[in-house]
């Protein structure tokens, strides 16, 4: 499968571009070379045998993929929010599944440790994952507790000078490779407590999760936890509760939804060249009413999302975007890239379905995307019990 | 080694190119500029790589309006050290070499490299007018710049084959592809250029002595004709009359 030039260009109908700034530009056109010169040439490959490169880590941590937004004494960039969603723009783009390393990496891994954890623990491990030498991953859901993770059964009990960790993660982005891991589990008072797992603890494995139809390009795993010996200064002493994992999702999520308006770009950037190309019934197939219905309808989805999510990362810098907002750009963004995806497809007739083209690929990925880090439907219930005030989900 | 890298501003390759005032000025609404890639993948490349072997200051040179501060930017974020803008409309070949010169004159810079061209005027003028104004020796499209003391090697692309010239310091340069391999920016680099100098110094008094008068698309790509594989005789009628290439 020769890979062809990636000669992706944004659309920005709406000049948004006008609403950043030239550092932001700069950041975008950085990531976007990176991906252009490492990701595109092979990324059909990788997925194809559903493996991640390796040699990503290096080049995402370069380019800042890393904690963009934690402070530079702890090794991140000190970027704002709205750079920390361009750099997840520009990694969907390419991929879903390197959006989501580095999403995990910043969102679920650094961010925790930031705001949670111990000065020893941000000195320990901060520095280490901005530049990729540690990887981590995120273990809140379990096999029995997806969509409500405060069911959650791993557990820890006190043994005085440490703890004994029991249980097991399962839908674990990055588990196979990570270095450490940030675990949610319950203490014996049933609070929810977070802490990082070292690989090498004894009784603590992360079997591969392997037949992914999805993410193929992002490594997935479990984590099995037996009887681990975890050292006391390994917990984050400040936070109890849902709303320790919960604040490294609304992270992620935000993240998300700058992503998925990546891999919604690059279907449409895709269908509508191969759209003036294609030439069926002696004309482009970009002339018939049909296939302009679905580009226009595109293009004026990936209009809003833009300018939905650039006011939302406007409100994340002003520490004023809450949770609401945040699902409902998560859920409104992947869905619009879900759909923007299934449609470009079609556009591409047959040639839609090989990987000639990204369309399947991120058509898959989204599948995973629009399910993780909240589904589709939990995202509705939380916009639901915002504006009524009435949890439905419980 | 005192380096001084010229770069100028090019339209991004996907740019839709349209002209304003009756054809005789650049539509820039909507355009997205870059670093000329000959300066910025060769030459300012080449120089860093020259001054993270032997030492040195590599120094950023655009003659250009204040918007051009966000190109300036990129190249102190793939690593120069310092840059200078000088504050004029670029529109002249001559007019740009001599603000060049004018302020390279008093800084005695080791070499001054520039790109062969600019992707968007290809006019392949300002290094030879610098090396000219300053009287240092000029070799031009050079594909590969090493040093040894205060000797360079340059190898040239010549018909059929290369030629390799040998040069001492200070002596200006334009840099063409093979010199080096373009560079991505990395995060800290960005971050870097936040705070490195870019000074902003007035246009010496330099007249313009050319103007563009008319500027006119290449015509497209005309569409295709297809010829039955039983008429081969049809093919050969229109190659002669039509396309009239046999
Ligand atoms: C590729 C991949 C990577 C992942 N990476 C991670 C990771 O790194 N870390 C991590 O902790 N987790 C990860 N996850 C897990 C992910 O967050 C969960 O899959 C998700 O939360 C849904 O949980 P579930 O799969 O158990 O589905 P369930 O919760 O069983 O949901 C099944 C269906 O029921 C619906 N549903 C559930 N409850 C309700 C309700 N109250 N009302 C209406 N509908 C409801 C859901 O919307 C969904 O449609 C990953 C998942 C995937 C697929």
């Amino acid at each position: 499968m020769a890979a062809k030039t990636d000669n992706f260009q944004h659309p920005d109908y709406y000049l948004m571009d006008e609403l950043l700034t030239d550092e932001h530009k700069l950041i975008r056109d950085t990531v976007r070379a990176w991906v252009k010169k490492e990701v595109s040439p092979i990324v059909e490959e990788a997925c194809q045998k559903a493996e991640f490169p390796k040699q990503w880590i290096k080049g995402l941590a370069e380019v800042g993929a890393f904690g963009p937004y934690i402070p530079v004494e702890y090794g991140g960039a000190g970027l704002d929010q709205i750079s920390y969603g361009i750099i997840m723009q520009e990694l969907e783009r390419g991929d879903s599944g390197l959006r989501s390393t580095a999403s995990v990496q910043s969102s679920l891994v650094m961010f925790p440790i930031y705001t949670f954890g111990t000065e020893e623990q941000k000195k320990k491990y901060l520095p280490k994952l901005a530049s990729g030498d540690l990887m981590g991953c995120f273990g809140l859901t379990e096999p029995d507790h997806g969509s409500n993770p405060s069911g959650m059964i791993s557990n820890i009990k006190d043994k005085g000078d440490h703890y004994i960790l029991n249980g097991a993660k399962m839908w674990i982005s990055n588990a196979p490779f990570a270095d450490i891991a940030v675990v949610w589990a319950k203490d014996e008072n049933g609070d929810i407590r977070g802490m990082v797992i070292e690989r090498g603890m004894p009784g603590f494995t992360t079997p591969e999760t392997h037949g992914k139809w999805s993410l193929r390009a992002s490594a997935t795993g479990e984590l099995v936890f037996d009887n681990v010996k975890v050292p006391k200064e390994n917990i984050f002493p400040n936070i109890k509760g849902l709303k320790g994992p919960l604040s490294c999702l609304n992270s992620a999520r935000y993240g998300i939804a700058w992503g998925a308006i990546g891999a919604a770009m690059d279907c449409y950037h895709s269908a509508l060249q191969y759209s003036k190309e294609r030439i069926q019934f002696g004309k482009p197939i970009a002339g018939f009413q049909l296939t302009q219905k679905k580009l226009a309808e595109m293009i004026t989805e990936i209009t809003k999302a833009q300018l939905f999510t650039w006011r939302l990362g406007v409100l994340k810098n002003e520490h004023r975007a809450t949770p609401g907002q945040i699902s409902m750009a998560k859920r409104n963004n992947v869905n619009m890239a879900l759909q923007i995806a299934r449609e470009a497809r079609q556009i591409h007739g047959g040639m839609g379905i090989t990987g000639e083209y990204p369309i399947m690929r991120h058509m898959m990925n989204l599948e995973s995307v629009i399910t993780y880090e909240g589904t589709h439907d939990i995202h509705l219930l939380i916009t639901g019990m915002d504006v009524t005030g009435i949890a439905a989900f419980e | 080694m005192k380096i001084l890298v010229c770069i100028s501003k090019s339209p991004d390759t996907t740019t839709k190119i349209a002209f304003k005032e009756n054809n005789a000025q650049f539509d820039e609404n909507n355009v997205q500029y870059i670093v000329n890639p000959y300066d910025e993948w060769y030459a300012l490349v080449r120089a860093l790589e020259l001054k993270e072997a032997g030492g040195g200051n590599v120094t950023i040179i655009n003659v250009g309006l204040a918007e051009n501060d966000a190109i300036i930017r990129k190249a102190l974020a793939i690593g120069a050290d310092d840059a200078v803008r000088i504050d004029a409309d670029p529109s002249d070949a001559l007019y740009v070499a001599e603000q060049i010169a004018a302020y390279a004159k008093a800084q005695n810079f080791d070499l001054i490299l520039a790109g062969k061209e600019t992707i968007n005027y290809n006019g392949s003028a300002i290094g030879g007018m610098i090396s000219e104004l300053l009287g240092l020796p000029y070799i031009s499209l050079a594909t590969k710049l090493t040093m040894a003391g205060n000797t360079a090697t340059i190898e040239q692309d010549i018909d059929g084959g290369t030629q390799v010239v040998e040069c001492d310091l200070p002596l200006v340069i334009s840099a063409a592809k093979g010199m080096a391999e373009q560079r991505i920016p990395n995060m800290r680099g960005i971050m870097a250029a936040r705070t490195k100098p870019l000074t902003v110094v007035s246009a010496v008094d330099s007249a313009k002595l050319t103007a563009v008068k008319l500027y006119t698309l290449a015509a497209g790509r005309t569409e295709c004709k297809y010829i039955d594989a039983s008429t081969p005789e049809k093919l050969i009628e229109l190659l002669h009359t039509e396309a009239k290439v046999i």
